[in-house]
């Protein structure tokens, strides 16, 4: 298994996608992931649930628009180099 | 997440020993005395020998390097530039990472290095594990053989890709992209490693004061275990390279288990949140033993293909 760093941003951007497209409504809320079910205590010590979904709620807000840029720019080169 | 920090760290042992400040131990400039008195007894003799001719020259001072008034506002319009461009770089790196804390990781000396690499390859007769603190700061490599530094893994992870390259040409297999191959691998299994330690630190909701540096260094450490390996597996074949494997996996992982247990599971007393944690030290737990039993599959992986 050799990694170049080309396949590694490869990586990270397929990733990023991935949680990107992960809709509150339509699909996280049918399992129980919505908004309104991930802050359940109020101490300093969220549990594991709680933590993965403000990680996804925070890569979602924050890494929309640039991700707009980096596919449009991926686009643009696959299509231009192969 | 630093108020938590503040609770934790107001409670650890201090060191007898009382340091200088960290600011002036980070680094000793040694640089500035030595040119002055240099340029001064260069400078001179040049001036005795053409100082008639330049007594024609529009009465330049003796120290002008140009005896052309232009030329030297130019320069030093040139360097007032330089010096500007150098603030913008420095200001823009520093909303990244911050410079300080990464001189921190490189504040070592030889003693320092002698001792950590004893301590590596063979961790069993070390005693005293934890890292000392100076009023809340945490003591330079300098001062405190427990703390990580950066320098370390770097000269190691250079020296393990020439000693990639050099075993790959003892077998004839060598090309110039398998070097920037064997790097990048490396380099992304790193990144990997680290990347994993923070998301499961972050889920688990451990906190404690281990920062992104800290974390590469530790993951670092691994290529001293990988030079060890490829060396004896180039010395002694490949019984050799199974016995430098074994030797330096056990030494690494007593290493990483001991020193990353004083950092993610806390004592009991020294617990200030009340009934303590929803985590289960067990988690803690796990996640040491996790990344102390990932050291020698990744070394394997690694080597393995650099020793038949």
């Amino acid at each position: 298994m050799a990694f170049t760093l080309y396949s590694l941003i490869q990586t990270a951007i397929l990733c990023i996608n991935a949680v990107a497209v992960l809709h509150e409504e339509r699909f996280l809320s049918k399992f129980g992931w919505g908004v309104d079910q991930g802050v359940g205590g109020f101490g300093d010590d969220p549990g594991v649930k709680a933590q993965i979904l403000t990680l996804i709620r925070s890569v979602r807000t924050v890494m929309r628009v640039p991700l707009i840029i980096v596919n449009a720019a991926c686009i643009v080169l696959l299509l231009l180099f192969g | 997440m630093d108020l938590p920090h503040q609770g934790y760290r107001a409670t650890k042992p201090r060191a007898r020993a009382a340091p200088p400040t960290a600011d002036s131990v980070l680094f000793d400039d040694t640089s500035s005395a030595a040119p002055a008195m240099n340029s001064q007894g260069y400078y001179t003799p040049g001036y005795n020998m053409a100082g008639p001719s330049n007594d024609m020259q529009g009465g330049a001072g003796p120290n002008n390097l140009f005896a052309d008034p232009m030329a030297n506002a130019a320069m030093m319009y040139g360097s007032s530039l330089a010096n500007q461009g150098k603030d913008i770089v420095n200001k823009e790196i520093s909303r990244f990472m911050s410079i300080n804390k990464l001189k921190y990781f490189f504040a070592v000396d030889t003693r320092y290095v002698m001792k950590k690499l004893m301590i590596l390859m063979f961790p069993y007769t070390h005693q005293d594990w934890e890292v000392r603190y100076h009023r809340d700061t945490p003591l330079t490599p300098r001062q405190d053989v427990n703390a990580p530094d950066l320098y370390i893994p770097t000269m190691a992870f250079i020296t393990y890709i020439l000693l990639a390259g050099m075993a790959l040409g003892i077998q004839k297999r060598f090309s110039p992209e398998v070097l920037g191959l064997c790097a990048s691998t490396a380099l992304v299994w790193v990144i990997i490693e680290v990347l994993v330690m923070l998301l499961s630190l972050y889920l688990l909701t451990v906190h404690s004061d281990l920062s992104t540096f800290d974390l590469i260094a530790y993951s670092g450490y691994k290529y001293v275990g990988m030079i060890f390996t490829v060396l004896c597996g180039l010395l002694f074949g490949s019984d050799g390279y199974y016995v430098g494997l074994a030797w330096s996996s056990c030494a690494l992982m007593f290493f990483i288990v001991r020193s990353l247990k004083m950092k993610i599971i806390p004592s009991l007393s020294t617990d200030t949140m009340g009934t303590g944690s929803s985590t289960k030290p067990q988690f803690r737990l796990y996640i040491t033993v996790v990344t102390a039993v990932f050291q020698p599959i990744i070394i394997y992986w690694l080597t393995s293909h650099l020793v038949r």
